[in-house]
C-alpha cells in the first residue's frame, strides 16, 4: 500500500488538477455564449445571400462561359478536403471528430480511385492527417494568431482557396466542420462547397416570377457573388465551429471536474484507512511493550 | 407606404426598418429606391447609403464596403461586407 505521504501528494495532485478543469469549464461556459450570439447573428446575412444565389441560379443556364466556380472543372479526379478544427485541446473528442469524418470520407474517396488533398484550419489534427498523408496536405491557414476567427480570417482563407482552385490543383472541395447542435451535442458535418452546389429550388420560386433586372448583367454578378457565397460558408462554418469547441470543452471538462471529485473522495478514503492502520499498528505496538515489562 | 429597409452584414443585422427612400451607390451609378420599386439587382461599389426617414428628413449617411442591393416586392436589402460603425 501507498505511504501517507505519496497519498496526500496525490490527492494535492489530483484537486489542483480539478481546478484547473473548473476554471476552463466556467470559461467555455462563458465563451459559448458569445460566441453562440455571433453565430446567430451571421445567420440573417448567410439566409438573404442564399436567397439571391437561389433567384440568381434559377435563371441562369450552366454554359461553358458559366463561371468555373459554379460549372466546376469538368473532371471530377482530384478532391479537397477543407478540415476545420480548432487552436487547442481541453476540449474532449471535438477534433477528433473532425477529423475522423474528413478520414473516412478520404477513404471512400480513395477507394473510388480519386486523389485526396487537404486544406486544414486551425492547430489541431494537423499531425494526424500528417501522418497518414505526409505529401497531401496543399494548404493550411493558421487561427491561432487571432483571438476570434472572423469575417477578415474567411476571406483569406476563400482567397487561397480560389486560388489554388484556379490553379487547378484541385476539381471538388468539401468542407469539414463541427454544426453546434447545443451545448452538449456536436455534429462532424460534410458539405460541399466548391463547385458551389445548386442552392434549393424554394428560394428561387419565390421571387422567380417576378422580372428582376439586373445591373451589371447576370452572368457578372453571379461572378461577384460566387466569391462571397463562399466567404459566407466558411465564415459560417468557422462560427459554428467555435461555438461547437466551447460547448464540447464545456461538456469534457464538466466530466474531468466530475471525475476529479470521484478520485478525491476515493484517495482521501484510502488516505484515512492507512493512517488509522497506522495508528493501531502504533498502539499495539506500545501496548504489546507494555505488558512485556 | 413606406419602403422596408434592410442593411445586413456578415457579423450582424444592422437595421431592419421602414423608411421613406434610400439612395445606394450601385456599380453602375447611384439609384434611389422608393416604395413600389421594380424588382432589381445590382452590385455596389464602396460607398455611402444615403437613407430617408421621411420625405423631408435629412439623409443619414451609412458607409459601406462592398456587396448587393436587391430590391423585392418586399423591400430593399442591402447585402454589404462590412459597415463602417
Amino acid at each position: 500500500m501507498a505511504s501517507l505521504k505519496e497519498l496526500k501528494g496525490r490527492i494535492n495532485s489530483v484537486k489542483s488538477t480539478q481546478k484547473i478543469t473548473k476554471a476552463k469549464q466556467m470559461v467555455a461556459a462563458a465563451k459559448l455564449r458569445k460566441a453562440q450570439t455571433a453565430a446567430e447573428a451571421a445567420r440573417p446575412y448567410a439566409s438573404r445571400l442564399s436567397q439571391v444565389m437561389g433567384s440568381l441560379a434559377s435563371r441562369i443556364v450552366i454554359s461553358e462561359n458559366s463561371p468555373k466556380l459554379l460549372a466546376g472543372t469538368g473532371k471530377n479526379a482530384v478532391h479537397l478536403l477543407v478540415v476545420a478544427n480548432s487552436d487547442r485541446g481541453l476540449c474532449g473528442a471535438f477534433n477528433a471528430n473532425i477529423v475522423k469524418a474528413a478520414r473516412l470520407k478520404a477513404k471512400a474517396l480513395e477507394a473510388e480511385g480519386k486523389q485526396v488533398v487537404f486544406y486544414l484550419i486551425g492547430r489541431k489534427g494537423r499531425a494526424v492527417i500528417r501522418r497518414e498523408y505526409p505529401n497531401g496536405i496543399i494548404g493550411g491557414f493558421d487561427t491561432s494568431t487571432v483571438r476570434e476567427a472572423g469575417y477578415a480570417e474567411a476571406d483569406a482563407i476563400v482567397a487561397e482557396l480560389v486560388a489554388l482552385y484556379e490553379a487547378g490543383k484541385f476539381d471538388v472541395a468539401h468542407l469539414f466542420f463541427s454544426k453546434f447542435r447545443s451545448a452538449l451535442l456536436q455534429e462532424p458535418t460534410e458539405q460541399q462547397i466548391i463547385p458551389v452546389p445548386a442552392p434549393k429550388a424554394d428560394a428561387a420560386g419565390k421571387s422567380g416570377d417576378a422580372v428582376v433586372e439586373y445591373e451589371p448583367e447576370e452572368e457578372e454578378i453571379l461572378g461577384q457573388l460566387l466569391p462571397r457565397y463562399l466567404k459566407t460558408q466558411i465564415f459560417g462554418a468557422l462560427l459554428e465551429n467555435a461555438a461547437s469547441e466551447q460547448g464540447a470543452s464545456m461538456t469534457a471538462m464538466d466530466n474531468a471536474t466530475r471525475n476529479a471529485g470521484e478520485l478525491i473522495n476515493k484517495l482521501t478514503i484510502q488516505y484515512n484507512r492507512s493512517r488509522q492502520a497506522a495508528i493501531t499498528t502504533e498502539l499495539i505496538e506500545i501496548i504489546a511493550g507494555a505488558e512485556a515489562l | 407606404m413606406a419602403l422596408h429597409f434592410e442593411l445586413v452584414t456578415p457579423a450582424r443585422l444592422v437595421r431592419s426598418e421602414d423608411v421613406y427612400q434610400v439612395v445606394v451607390p450601385g456599380s453602375e451609378g447611384e439609384f434611389g429606391v422608393l416604395a413600389g420599386h421594380a424588382p432589381f439587382m445590382s452590385t455596389i461599389k464602396d460607398g455611402v447609403v444615403k437613407v430617408f426617414k421621411t420625405e423631408n428628413s435629412p439623409a443619414e449617411e451609412i458607409a459601406i464596403v462592398g456587396g448587393f442591393a436587391e430590391v423585392t416586392p418586399e423591400g430593399l436589402t442591402v447585402l454589404a461586407e462590412s459597415v463602417a460603425a
